[in-house]
């Protein structure tokens, strides 16, 4: 297990560092984000009393068009000069090298959530921290639910001509049910109140959902990228 | 031998539909609150099962292919699936036009069509995957993996949406309504002619994909002539 671990390490540093230097997907996440943002104000009167009600559903629009644009790119950036052969052919196991990866997605995911977070309560006057630690809670295993799936199918769809045509419509009717969780429980807490009772239902589902999908994605990778 | 099968399964099918489509059109009464229209159940509710056993049959070959790499299993993996949409977009339509009638609107997000309606676009992308594959062994690999997520998404997407509408105001009360043991005993028997029309429906699919390779074959050996 600690050769696991370290493998993954090395993956996810890697991704990181090469991201971190060109910042290609992530600028174009961060600026796409803004762009939902603005976009939304016109579907809408952003000053309406209603804005709380549906920060959630918002909220997480925002992150699943943004994040997708990092998700997609995910295997498709080790393409050029073969180097995903090379990492298959490397002494890393596929379940490695996916913890890897997805581990980078999801900083990267977290990074672009910790932008456009704050520039949304600007935008639509939503005081969004009374609930801080909840609230940073419920938005890594929303996250982490959202990287799962799109890294798993960004490894599925690697090798495919329409590759970028094919990722969306894939991969948000599978986030749904995570999606669906995530709202509920955002807009709980950017309503200012803490979780509990009822609402409780929506974290359970969010956690077995990381974890059904976690394993699902670890056991069958490697039949994905090697055969 | 195949072929007798199907002859014999679409036979059994016809002579059962119309015996069935007698006994609902003629002899059972009109429901009290819903009058003619309730009839479309008989067709509705199956159709969403027989959808349901297509992609379970699906999720099984898929497993079963992953574990034997046989692309016999591909090929039905993907037939089963391919009658299964058509059987869920049949449970649509024939939902949104008893919908239409008794509601007086198209469509609602109810939370039965909203889950019907992912669990149809789930397994549309993944005939929209096998497409984009040309390689065969590479997209039963891949549409193989794919089956198994939706199979599993499936569930998890019913429950959710479940909870999801319980919390906010819907259109219509369900779950609670009795049915007289007439119509449940309809509601079964129709379900028996419309899963052997899936069967055939397989059956024919799989011949295509026969062919298909048959075809594909000759094609490989006539180029290396």
């Amino acid at each position: 297990m600690p050769g696991f671990l370290r493998d993954s390490l090395t993956i996810a540093a890697k991704d990181l560092r090469s991201e971190l230097r060109t910042k290609e997907a992530l600028n174009a996440s961060v600026s796409f984000s803004l762009v939902i943002l603005l976009l939304f104000s016109f579907a809408f009167d952003p000053s309406a009393d209603q804005t709380r009600e549906f920060s959630g559903g918002l909220l997480w629009l925002v992150f699943a068009f943004a994040g997708a644009l990092i998700l997609n790119r995910s295997f498709a950036r080790e393409l050029p000069n073969d180097c995903l052969d090379a990492l298959i052919a490397s002494p890393i196991s596929g379940a490695a090298l996916f913890a890897g990866k997805a581990a980078a997605n999801f900083l990267l995911l977290l990074a672009v959530e910790a932008v456009s977070l704050p520039v949304f309560g600007v935008f639509y006057n939503i005081r969004w921290w009374d609930q801080f630690w909840q609230l940073a809670g419920v938005l890594a295993l929303g996250t982490w639910a959202m990287t799962v799936i799109g890294t798993m199918f960004s490894a599925l769809t690697v090798n495919l001509r329409l590759r970028e045509l094919m990722l969306p419509t894939l991969v948000y009717p599978v986030m749904i049910p995570a999606l669906m969780s995530a709202i509920q429980l955002t807009t709980h807490l950017v309503g200012g109140q803490p979780l509990g009772g009822d609402v409780l239902v929506w974290l359970r589902l969010l956690v077995a959902f990381d974890i059904i999908f976690t394993a699902l994605a670890l056991s069958l990778v490697e039949t994905v990228l090697v055969g | 031998m195949r072929e007798r099968f199907m002859i014999l399964f679409s036979g059994f099918a016809a002579v059962l539909l119309v015996r069935n489509l007698y006994v609902m059109l003629v002899k059972l009464p009109d429901e009290a609150a819903q009058g003619a229209i309730f009839r479309i159940i008989f067709f509705h509710v199956p159709a969403a099962w027989t959808a349901f056993l297509g992609f379970f049959a699906a999720f099984v070959c898929s497993i079963l292919y992953l574990a034997k790499r046989n692309l016999r299993y591909d090929a039905v993996s993907m037939a089963a699936t391919e009658v299964g949409l058509a059987f869920a977009a049949g449970n649509l339509i024939s939902g949104m036009i008893w919908g239409r009638i008794i509601w007086g609107i198209w469509w609602t997000w109810d939370p039965r069509l909203t889950s019907m309606l992912i669990c149809w676009l789930l397994y549309a992308g993944y005939l929209m995957l096998r497409r984009a594959v040309e390689e065969p062994s590479q997209r039963a690999r891949i549409s193989a993996v794919l089956s198994i997520f939706a199979f599993v998404d499936v569930p998890i997407v019913f429950f959710s949406i479940k909870w999801w509408r319980t919390q906010h105001p819907q259109p219509v009360v369900w779950g609670g309504g009795a049915m007289d043991s007439s119509y449940w005993n309809m509601l079964f028997l129709n379900w028996v002619p419309l899963i052997l029309i899936a069967v055939v429906l397989i059956l024919i699919r799989l011949r295509q994909e026969e062919a298909q390779r048959e075809i594909d074959a000759v094609r490989r050996w006539a180029h290396a002539l």
